[in-house]
Order: structure tokens, then sequence, then C-alpha cells
């Protein structure tokens, strides 16, 4: 091509070529700032939207009133957030430590074939999408809570509750929770192993004392970002939690979440404005702690880091 | 206990951890496929029939309607998606922007990928009432393309990191511009990229959230990109603890036709990968 060429040619090539690299530079700056447009515009438009509740009542006044009635103009979040609440330090309760040994086993324990297929199978697990775990959820969980587990308790449920939804919600968050926790481990120099074996400590010593230290900051990030993750989850509590507005009376017992609310409400979110707006508050409010959670995340991964330095 | 029998004990309880995962998995997968295909063997037709006129009532007919609308609001989502995150990955790498800039937008991006989908939902729903508009197809496709556009930024960008320098290097050696040069960086890192699209595709197909408020949830064909549609989940959510029997088998059908196709998606994603591999500059030759 370039033999047959006139210069004038060629110069128009390098024309097109120049101004093709500076129109593509303009979308590509755009394209990088729509993240932030993005947020900004959500942020925006939820806050603009929340005004007219929070300016009718306090903020202090519907966090603390256990009455939601939007009918009658009574907006109590307190049922909700309890729920939700409960539900998230359950599921943590019971994910953290599954998640944590399960990962320790994939980076320190499993080897070769077994480790790509059990990896691999946490990242199908990862994919299934939630309306699935509910429905699973709903098939087995449900009656194995209210005919086995409340009974032998000594509590009463329906089988719809929170325990119900922290069973299920623990079995989603590992996923994630382990792959950030396997790669936190498996980036830590294999020195460390082999300094902490050498001086006689038993396998499991060098993971409790060593690695899970040295691996630390990533493993606190992960276990806060699992937290934003069963703050915000949203069909698998409203298909399993049985939706009650009243605040729970123990863990077996039927609740709400902020979410659920959002969803259960859909209804009368057109017809009545404060209402829309009440839900558009705890909209916002999710994303806030979300937020909340990711920022402390980034920091303690920071912080840690600085303190516990290998 | 002395040091031998935790170290013992602990071992035993990770791997007991490990297999408790593994065995959930199984179950929930199983479960999926053995209440849904039992629905779905005795009468696939389900899946290409039309509802009928009471259909959330006596389930009458299929659930065509939630097939097609599932179809017609991701792919174009996904299309959508991918081009923006694909361009804000390219933005991210050195040659656009300082790594301070890259920095800021990567926190965004860490807050839009944590966001629950269900805030996207609401969003939207804000501005559809905003507009005076209507809850239809077309919302339900930009909620999708919202919701997936950060997972898919962070595959891309995780992928075009990893392709090798030398790509980058040879190519402003040879005079290109930026553009071309990111043109061939996209190439070299196109395993990486197209599996990231896939499982993007993969996780907006399941979601429910996002599109609960804004599709509309018809329990009719979908007419047009600006009447009400309805998705997979949405109907498996709706119909799950439904009172009919019939109703609630369509929601297992459903659920059969879901998990289904979320598997077969990041089998592709693992197995596409490996395939492109081959055609990439720099890429592995095998």
């Amino acid at each position: 091509m370039g033999t047959t060429e006139t210069p004038s040619e060629g110069a128009n090539r390098l024309d097109r070529r120049l101004l093709l690299e500076r129109l593509s530079s303009y979308w590509l700056v755009g394209a990088g700032f729509f993240a932030v447009a993005l947020f900004g515009l959500i942020v925006l438009t939820l806050v603009q939207q929340s005004i007219p509740i929070v300016s009718e009542y306090s903020l202090f006044q519907m966090m603390t009133s256990s009455n939601w009635d939007p009918a009658a103009d009574e907006f109590g979040f307190l049922p909700a957030i309890v729920g939700t609440i409960y539900v998230t330090i359950l599921s943590m309760a019971m994910g953290t430590p599954l998640a944590i040994l399960a990962a320790i086993y994939i980076a320190e324990y499993a080897e070769g074939r077994t480790k790509v297929l059990v990896s691999s199978f946490i990242d199908v697990l990862a994919a299934i999408p939630s309306v699935i775990f509910g429905l699973v959820g709903l098939i087995v969980v449900v009656p194995f809570v209210g005919d086995y587990l409340a009974p032998a308790l000594g509590a009463h449920s329906i089988g719809l509750g929170i325990v119900t939804v922290s069973l299920v919600m623990a079995i989603i968050v590992t996923p994630f929770m382990i792959s950030l926790s396997v790669e936190s481990l498996e980036a830590l120099p294999d020195e460390l192993r082999e300094s902490s074996l050498g001086v006689g400590a038993t396998k499991w010593e060098t993971i409790r004392t060593v690695l899970l230290r040295a691996a630390g900051p990533g493993i606190f990030s992960a276990i806060l970002l699992g937290f934003g993750r069963v703050f915000g989850a949203t069909i698998v509590p409203a298909m399993l939690i049985g939706g009650q507005t009243a605040i729970p009376d123990g863990p077996f017992d039927a609740g709400e979440t902020l979410p659920t609310l959002i969803v259960n409400d859909f209804g009368e979110l057109m017809s009545i404005p404060l209402t829309q707006s009440a839900l558009i508050l705890v909209g916002l409010t999710l994303l806030v702690v979300v937020w909340i959670f990711n920022f402390g995340a980034m920091l303690i991964r920071r912080r840690l880091q600085r303190r516990w330095q290998y | 206990m002395d040091r031998y029998t935790e170290q013992r004990l602990f071992g035993l309880l990770a791997r007991a951890s490990a297999a408790l995962i593994l065995a959930v998995l199984v179950m929930v997968v199983g479960v999926t496929l053995w209440r849904g295909g039992r629905v779905f063997i005795t009468d696939p037709a389900v899946m290409v029939t039309a509802p009928g006129s009471r259909y959330m009532l006596d389930g009458g007919g299929g659930f065509l309607h939630a097939v097609l609308g599932s179809i017609f609001i991701v792919v174009p989502a996904t299309v959508v998606a991918s081009i923006l995150a694909i361009s804000t990955a390219i933005f991210l790498q050195s040659d656009y922007s300082s790594e301070r800039t890259s920095d800021v937008i990567n926190m965004f991006l860490n807050v839009l990928w944590g966001t629950p989908p269900i805030v996207y939902g609401v969003f939207v729903l804000t501005i559809i009432i905003a507009a005076g508009a209507q809850t239809s197809l077309i919302f339900g496709t930009v909620a999708i393309a919202i919701f997936q556009y950060p997972i898919m930024t962070r595959y891309a960008d995780e992928a075009l990191r990893a392709a090798p320098d030398t790509v980058k290097e040879a190519s402003y050696g040879l005079g290109a511009t930026r553009f071309e040069t990111a043109r061939i960086t996209v190439r070299a890192a196109l395993p990486g990229v197209i599996a990231g699209i896939i499982m993007g595709f993969a996780r907006g197909i399941g979601d429910a959230a996002t599109v609960l408020f804004t599709a509309g949830r018809s329990t009719q064909m979908p007419g047009g990109p600006f009447d009400p549609a309805t998705t997979l989940p949405i109907l498996i959510f709706e119909q799950a603890a439904s009172f009919n029997a019939e109703v609630r088998s369509h929601a297992y059908a459903a659920s059969f036709v879901l998990i289904v196709a979320v598997l077969a998606l990041v089998l592709a994603s693992k197995l596409l990968a490996g395939r492109f591999a081959r055609f990439a500059p720099g890429g592995r030759h095998s």
C-alpha cells in the first residue's frame, strides 16, 4: 500500500487518523466520567425526591417510630430497621466464619485439580440469580425452619421469617467473600509460610497467627463489602421474610427489611406523593449505608496495611 | 487441647466449610433442575406459549412473554453497557487519564458496583415518574444497563490491565495513535473482555430487583419498546408463592429455564475465554 501512495494521499490518511483520534478521545473521556456522572445523578435525584418527607417529619422521629401506615400519614421505619439489622447480623455471623474457613481451604489446603474445581464451583454459586435462591428457600428452607429448626429450639415459626432469610443470605454472600479472601491470601509471599513453618509452627498456627494477620486488611474489607451486600439484598428477603409491619418479637418471627419495604409498598408508590418520597428516602438510606461500608472497607484496608505490615 | 489436635480440628473445619458450600450449590442447582425440570419435561410448550387472559389466576397458557421480555430487555442492555464499559476501561488505562483521575473514577465505580440493585430500580422509577412516562420495556433496559455497567467495567478493566505491556509499547513504537493502540490492546485482552461481557449478561438476565419497578410486570406479550413487559426473574418472584399450583409450577419451570441459561453462560464465558486467547496478539499460543 505504501509504494503507490502519493504524498497528498498520505497526508490525507494522517489527517483522517488524527481526526479519528481526536473524536474518539472525546468519547472515551466522556465514558470515563460517565461513572461519576451516573453516581452524581442518582444521589441528586434521590436527595431531591426525598426532600418532601424530610421537611414534613423529622428524621429522628421517623427512625424511632414503629408505626408504618402511609394511608394515615404515619411513616415509622423502626420495624424495617430492626429487621434489616437482625438479618444482616445473623447472616454475617453464619456466613463470615464459613467463608473464611472455605477461603483458607482453597488457598492453603486444596491443590491442583481440586483447587481449580472448587474455585470454579464458587464462581458458579456467585452467578446464580437470587430469585433462584429465593425459590429454593421456599421449597427447602421454609419447611426446614418451620418443621424442624424452630420446634427444636423451642420456638414457633410458620417457616417464613428472619432466620429463614438469614440462612439463605449467609450462603449468598459467601462466594463473594471467599473470592476476595482467597485473592488476598494468595497474594502473600511464600517466605511467610516457609519461615513460620521453619521456626516450628504447625500449619494451623501459621495460618492463624501469620497468614490471617498478613491478609487481614483484604479479609476485613471483604467482610465489610459482604455486610453491604446483605444490607441491600432485596429479592430473597422479599420472598422469605413473611412481610409483617410490626417490630419482630424474635429471630423466628416474620418481619421486614428496608428493601422489602420498598418492594411491598410499590403499589402505593404512585398514588400518594408522600409515600413515594418516604420510599425514595429508604432507597437513599440504602445507598448511603452501602457507601459507608464501601468507604470503610477502603479505609480499613489502607490503615491495617500500614499497621499489619510483615 | 494440644496444638496438633487443634491443627487437625481446624483443618477438618476448613474442609467441612468448603464441602458445605459445595453441597449447598449442588442442592440449589439440583432442586431447581429437579422441580422445574419435572414441570418442563411434562409440558415443554409452556416456554413457547403465550399467556392466557387470566394467567396470574389460573396459569392458562405459558410464559413466552417472560422469555421474550428477558431477551428484549437484557440483550440491548448488554450491548449498551458493554460499549460503555469497554470505553470506560480504556479511559482508565494510563493513556487517557492521570493516575489520580483513574483512582477517583475507580472509587466511584466501586461504589456503583456495591450499590444494591433495588436502588437502581428506585432511581429509574423516579425518573419515569418525573418524565410522566409509564413503566415499560425500554426503561427495564435502561435499569439493567446501569446495573451491568460497573460489573462489566470491572471485568474489562482487569482484562486490559492483564494485557501484556509489550503490545502497547510495540504499537506506540510503530507510530500508532492512542486510539489505534487502544484497539490493539482491547484485542490483546479480548478473552477477558468477552468473558466479562458474558458474565455481565448472566448477571443482568438473573436480576429481578432492578426491573421489578421499571419494566412494568405485564402478563401479556410485550408489544413494543414503550409497552410494559416482564422478565423471567420477575415471573419467578411473583408466582413462586402463588396459591394456584399451576401458576406456581410455571415459576418452577421458569427457574429451570433461567438456571440452564445462566449455567450455560458461565460455562460459555470460561470456554470462550480459552478459545479467544489463541487470536489475541501477545496471548497464549495453544
